[in-house]
């Protein structure tokens, strides 16, 4: 333990002096404060309409202001943070000669790699905290709102699903840092694995429901065919960590909000209940809803650390 | 005098190639030995396997009466290893790094500081303590290395290629230094060098090793008995290794 909690410690340490974070940190915070910035206005201009809704201060993180809500800049953008954090974690101490000198201490190896994990784990923590609790002042201040306890639980659950989220892409660029030499090469990796995973499985998706159930337009379209190119998309796009973040938050963020499924793939009840009442779910009913979903998005985050951590381990230690 | 390291049989296959075949190898508690052999010849496998961060494909190594394969942090307590062009956090300076290494070995606190303040005085880099590692020239970093090494107290040292890269005078001091340690601190040191002059200073015993084999072993009296009979009273250990290199 003493091992691993001095590597975590110089880890930390670290991140939080490097220019890295603090850019990282100066973008993401003005992000957020424009976007839920642009949603209080927007609220304050139409309480009115609003004041249906029992949770209004959800909103200031779910509501798109101008281009964006704070939740879906999370989805988009915050495996920036988890790659800058981890890109470079093994293979620079490896490049400058430090990590054959730190294993060659009284510490097991594994040491060196959960204390990077978790120290990228806390920095990531310590951001997304300090900017739930920023913005939710600023809401306070301008919408003059208060969260209610229900509101307070299910941020914190935002907070830790957002928490492993970015956790999984850290994982996945410690691992890249792992296998590439070198740091340029694993930057690129990393970077261009979020772009695909990210934005090019959702496109990946509708080609292969295309290619696996196509809808024939020539003929009349046969319901039972849309259906199934829809479940197609949908399990395809499911491979996507942002596509399961974003499912897995929705209804947590949004109570209003019933089920994770399209309109095409609602079954004829949950057609009638989205239609008809008009309540929100309960907390347990919401995390129910999208609990595969928070399992999946931990486990893969979990899997892809684990998968470091063998390679790590089992890796010669020369050159 | 005990025996502190001892290798039965050691070999490390990488693949189809070998780095280190059977080797039988005895260090002595308290002596300096002078581990010679060419670029590739196995010398920094056989430290890494005796420090337990390579695993043998056979054989056996026991360093303080420990197996390293199974008492790989044991081993590290008692043994410093100063590798071959160690490196240093570009943004610490000499105490943060050298506190750094003091807390992975679980010494924090101002007995910690103290200890760091006497080392870097041993080593001679008592004015230099606040400058950043990045500025260090290759002799301060590798007195630096040497006082990293020196934190935990170890009973036996490793190191490679120490003087490689340093200018005459950071050799001699250098040197020195490992002579006072050994002398003084009764420290066992196994040192890798190309630097055949220093090496037959200070060593009371060498081991030659090529091509992954340990092709000689004892003092150096005894090796230049072997190679040039009794009559010859002038050698240089340069002289008896060209010879045994030849005639591999």
């Amino acid at each position: 333990m003493q091992g691993l909690y001095a590597v975590f410690r110089k880890e930390l340490q670290d991140h939080l002096s490097s220019y890295r974070f603090v850019i990282l940190f100066a973008l993401i915070s003005m992000v957020s404060f424009i976007t839920s910035y642009m949603a209080a206005v927007h609220m304050r201009e139409n309480l009115e309409a609003l004041a249906s809704t029992r949770f209004p201060f959800l909103m200031l993180f779910s509501t798109p202001g101008a281009v964006f809500s704070m939740v879906q800049f999370v989805a988009f953008f915050g495996p920036l943070i988890g790659l800058i954090l981890g890109f470079d974690a093994i293979n620079r101490e490896r490049a400058q000669g430090t990590l054959i000198k730190v294993i060659s201490q009284p510490i097991y190896r594994d040491a060196v790699i959960n204390g990077k994990f978790l120290a990228g784990v806390a920095t990531i923590t310590l951001m997304l905290v300090a900017i739930v609790l920023v913005i939710s002042g600023f809401g306070l201040a301008l919408v003059g709102v208060v969260p209610g306890i229900e509101e307070i639980w299910r941020l914190f659950i935002y907070l830790v699903i957002s928490i492993f989220y970015i956790s999984f892409w850290l994982g996945l660029s410690i691992l890249f840092s792992i296998l590439f030499r070198s740091i340029a090469t694993s930057a690129l990796a990393s970077v261009a694995l979020w772009i695909f995973l990210s934005f090019f499985v959702s496109l990946g998706a509708e080609v292969v429901a295309n290619a696996v159930a196509p809808i024939d337009r020539q003929d009349e379209v046969r319901p039972e065919a849309v259906l199934e190119n829809a479940q197609v998309k949908g399990m395809v796009s499911l491979t996507s960590p942002m596509v399961l973040y974003t499912d897995a938050t929705a209804t947590i963020i949004d109570p209003m909000r019933k089920t994770t499924r399209s309109i095409i793939l609602m079954g004829p009840m949950e057609e009638l209940l989205s239609a008809r009442f008009q309540n929100p779910l309960s907390l347990g009913q919401s995390i129910i809803i999208v609990l595969p979903h928070i399992m999946a998005l931990m486990a893969i985050t979990l899997i892809c650390f684990s998968v470091s951590y063998l390679v790590f381990m089992l890796q010669e230690v020369r050159t | 005098m005990d025996t502190i390291i001892e290798t039965v049989n050691l070999t490390r296959r990488y693949g189809r190639q070998t780095a280190v075949t059977g080797l039988n190898l005895q260090v002595k508690k308290g002596e300096i030995f002078g581990f010679l052999g060419p670029n590739g010849a196995g010398k920094t496998t056989t430290l890494l396997m005796l420090l337990g961060l390579s695993r043998p494909t056979e054989g056996t190594a026991t360093v303080c009466g420990l197996d390293p394969v199974r008492m790989a942090r044991e081993v590290k307590r008692l043994v410093g290893y100063l590798p071959e062009n160690v490196g240093f956090y570009r943004e610490m300076d000499a105490v943060q790094s050298l506190e750094y290494v003091a807390s992975l070995n679980g010494f924090e606190g101002a007995g910690a500081r103290k200890k760091i303040e006497e080392l870097l005085d041993l080593v001679g880099l008592g004015e230099e303590s606040g400058k950043k590692t990045a500025a260090f020239s290759r002799g301060m970093k590798q007195r630096l290395g040497v006082a990293e090494v020196l934190i935990k107290d170890p009973q036996v040292l490793f190191l490679d290629e120490p003087t490689l890269g340093l200018d005459p005078e950071g050799a001699v001091q250098l040197i020195n230094l490992i002579q006072t340690l050994n002398r003084e601190k009764g420290m066992t040191v196994l040192l890798s060098s190309h630097n055949l002059h220093q090496v037959q200073k200070i060593s009371h015993r060498v081991g030659i090793m090529i091509d992954g084999k340990l092709i000689a072993e004892g003092s150096i009296d005894s090796l230049a008995e072997e190679k040039f009979g009794l009559d010859q009273k002038e050698y240089s250990l340069e002289e008896i290794y060209m010879k045994y290199f030849q005639e591999v």
